[in-house]
């Protein structure tokens, strides 16, 4: 794979970014840019950044050889990188602790978030705690139902959580609803933006924070192995894990594999594919052009998995780049694939992903017996399963559990 | 054009008044009656916003309405007829003001030529500055129909002059920040920005973002060239109906 993620000075990535923003966010826009670019070009910045991010988070986060799930696909050596172990349990943190770095340098005092699965929220509330800014997260209805011990734990740490009861009520929502606040207070209020989606200079500046991820495996990989894998598997929501990791493999002979939300099938609509499914077409919304899945009349579509993280209509436009220029290959798993995955995990690794993250895991499970033994395969965990313990025991169908939350409700009475 | 049209209006009117409807909002035959309501009770030119399922500069008001168009499956197409319908009927410039990807599905170039076609005058798009719409704004041009650019309050002095300079028709002065439909504070520090909007064009100014009733407007009369108001009509068609309308705006 090869790919250049540097682009020009309007964000482009070939046809895909740009930045479509109202006219009052202009000077946020250009001050944002300014910024960015200063601690971009100083490596000082990177330096306090990495410290930052081994003392207070868990960083290098490790590098596991799966031997057990090895042997069971007799295939492919398969790596899991442990984003899971970064604090708060996702890699969300990684791109939120440097917009943090970037708040403070600009003197603003107020931070506002989306989140879907929560992990992002919960990561700006986390930030938010440490440096002493107030926070808000904005987040869709039905995202709060089935990700309700993170809104918990943000409410906890001071956040004050928005439910957000317009339009499909899950991820895209809370992204106009935090855009609504932010052409309001921008003067205090930095809108810390978790994947690498929306107006320039976002997505590079996402990916930019998130290719820790990349940076460590590569060391990690080459310092176990003495050789570079053979692909590379990441979870595709709105594409800022998958950039963390596929940066840090620029090489031609390392394939970048990312995987879409299949949901309920591609020939269902109910997915959100935006790269392997001709549901999903170029527009422009949210401030910048790539896929979205939307209708003839660029209206959005309804959108379906059984991860929030990954239940989006748009995807990074440096990715839709890398797409459209055959850097990255792109696949989807259903939520069927999804949550066989997850048990498979736990029982053979005693690891427990995502529901976002068991995405990048059935992609790789479907492909590492077809590799031989010489070949690497490394799969991005982007971060835990705990989380998901509602979503995950009601698809298990756990009767212990059920009958433990009928009994939890009663003492609540 | 667009521009001579006003300044031939501000001849015999103090300030002019601009109003604005979603499309199929509340249903499609009531947005046509609230058309000619607004027309009778003396509108002088009137924004139609096509629908959007992210209107992200919108505020509450404006956005139900959005989502309520949509939920009742209003189309494009639904939109391009309807004004063709108004355009027809109604001797006052109607604008389009909708966000930038209804114009890329479309296609860009044929959209542009199609609501020419039907006597559109100009449109407003919220999320398309010039640096993205150097395309847009030449085809419009070409097929005289005026583009809408905004002015806001964290607007340089530089870039209003270069956004003035890509617009025709007039410039839309957003009165603070923020989304549609919120209160504003008509104070002293509106006047000076409106000041500053007023130097820095030498097209007609129409302010908007949370006028509402006659103090609104008459703050604006001698500043303004045109009130802009939006989200109380639609206010008034959900508190008192589509037939309070026209009194509303003969109250102004
Ligand atoms: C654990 C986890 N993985 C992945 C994602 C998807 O986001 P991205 O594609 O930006 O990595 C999320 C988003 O919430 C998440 O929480």
């Amino acid at each position: 794979m090869s790919q250049d993620k540097e682009c020009n000075d309007r964000g482009y990535y070939g046809e895909f970014g740009g930045s479509f923003i109202p006219e009052i966010l202009v000077a946020t826009f250009d001050e944002l840019k300014r910024h960015f670019r200063e601690i971009k070009d100083d490596p000082a910045f990177w330096q306090t950044y990495s410290d930052l991010m081994s003392n207070y988070s868990c960083r290098p986060t490790p590098l596991t050889f799966a031997e057990n799930l090895t042997r069971h696909f007799g295939g492919a050596k398969i790596y899991i990188k442990r984003e899971d172990l970064n604090h708060t349990g996702a890699h969300k943190l990684n791109n939120v602790m440097g917009q943090g770095l970037l708040v403070k340098r600009m003197g603003k005092t107020r931070v506002i978030a989306e989140t879907g699965a929560g992990q992002h929220g919960v990561a700006t509330a986390t930030m938010a705690a440490k440096f002493g800014f107030e926070c808000t997260i904005y987040m869709g209805e039905v995202d709060v139902k089935r990700q309700r011990p993170n809104v918990f734990w943000m409410e906890q740490m001071g956040a004050t959580v928005v439910s957000v009861t317009d339009g499909t009520r899950i991820l895209k929502d809370a992204i106009n609803e935090a855009f609504r606040d932010w052409v309001t207070n921008m003067d205090n209020t930095h809108y810390v933006l978790g994947t690498a989606c929306g107006p320039h200079p976002f997505p590079e500046m996402v990916s930019f924070f998130q290719s820790i991820i990349g940076k460590e495996a590569r060391q990690q990989i080459l310092k176990l192995e003495g050789k570079l894998p053979t692909r590379v598997f990441a979870c595709v929501g709105g594409g800022s894990n998958a950039m963390g990791l596929f940066q840090g493999f620029p090489d031609k002979s390392v394939e970048c594999v990312g995987v879409e939300a299949a949901g309920h099938g591609l020939h269902t609509g109910q997915h959100a594919s935006r790269l392997c499914s001709p549901d999903a077409t170029v527009g422009v919304a949210q401030g910048y052009k790539t896929y979205f899945l939307q209708n003839d009349d660029g209206q959005m579509r309804e959108t379906h998995s059984i991860a929030a993280g990954l239940d989006y209509i748009g995807v990074s436009p440096i990715l839709s780049k890398m797409h459209q220029k055959g850097e990255a290959r792109f696949e989807s798993a259903t939520d069927q694939e999804v949550i066989d995955a997850v048990k498979l995990t736990m029982r053979q690794e005693g690891i427990i992903p995502a529901l976002e993250s068991a995405h990048a895991f059935a992609g790789a499970f479907r492909e590492a017996a077809e590799l031989s033994s010489d070949d690497i395969i490394i799969i991005n965990q982007s971060g835990r399963g705990d989380k998901d313990i509602f979503t995950v025991a009601d698809a298990f169908g756990d009767p212990k559990w059920r009958d433990f939350i009928k009994e939890k409700a009663l003492d609540y009475k | 054009m667009l521009e001579k049209y006003i300044r031939e209006r501000l001849k015999t009117k103090d300030i002019l008044l601009m109003t604005h409807i979603v499309v199929g909002y509340p249903s499609l035959d009531a947005s046509m009656e609230i058309v000619e309501q607004m027309v009778e009770a003396g509108v002088d030119l009137m924004e139609l916003q096509i629908p959007f399922s992210e209107p992200m500069a919108d505020g509450p008001v404006i956005l139900k309405a959005n989502q309520k168009s949509l939920e009742a499956g209003i189309t494009v197409k639904q939109c391009l007829e309807f004004a063709h319908k108004a355009a027809s009927r109604f001797d006052i410039p109607f604008l389009f003001m909708t966000y930038y990807n209804i114009f890329y599905k479309y296609g860009v170039q044929s959209f542009i030529e199609d609501i020419a076609k039907i006597g559109i005058k100009g449109a407003i798009i919220p999320d398309l500055p010039p640096e993205e719409g150097a395309d847009y704004a030449e085809l419009m041009k070409n097929n005289d129909l005026c583009p809408i650019y905004i002015f806001s309050p964290t607007t340089t002095d530089a870039r209003m002059k270069y956004l003035s300079s890509w617009g025709q028709g007039f410039i839309y002065c957003m009165a603070r920040k923020g989304v549609t439909g919120k209160e504003t504070q008509f104070s002293d520090d509106l006047n000076e920005y409106i000041g500053r909007c007023r130097t820095n064009t030498d097209l007609p100014i129409a302010v908007g973002f949370g006028v509402k009733d006659k103090a609104d407007m008459d703050y604006l009369r001698g500043k303004a060239d045109i009130a802009v108001i939006g989200s109380q009509t639609i206010r008034i068609v959900d508190e008192k109906g589509v037939a309070a309308v026209g009194d509303f705006i003969r109250g102004l």
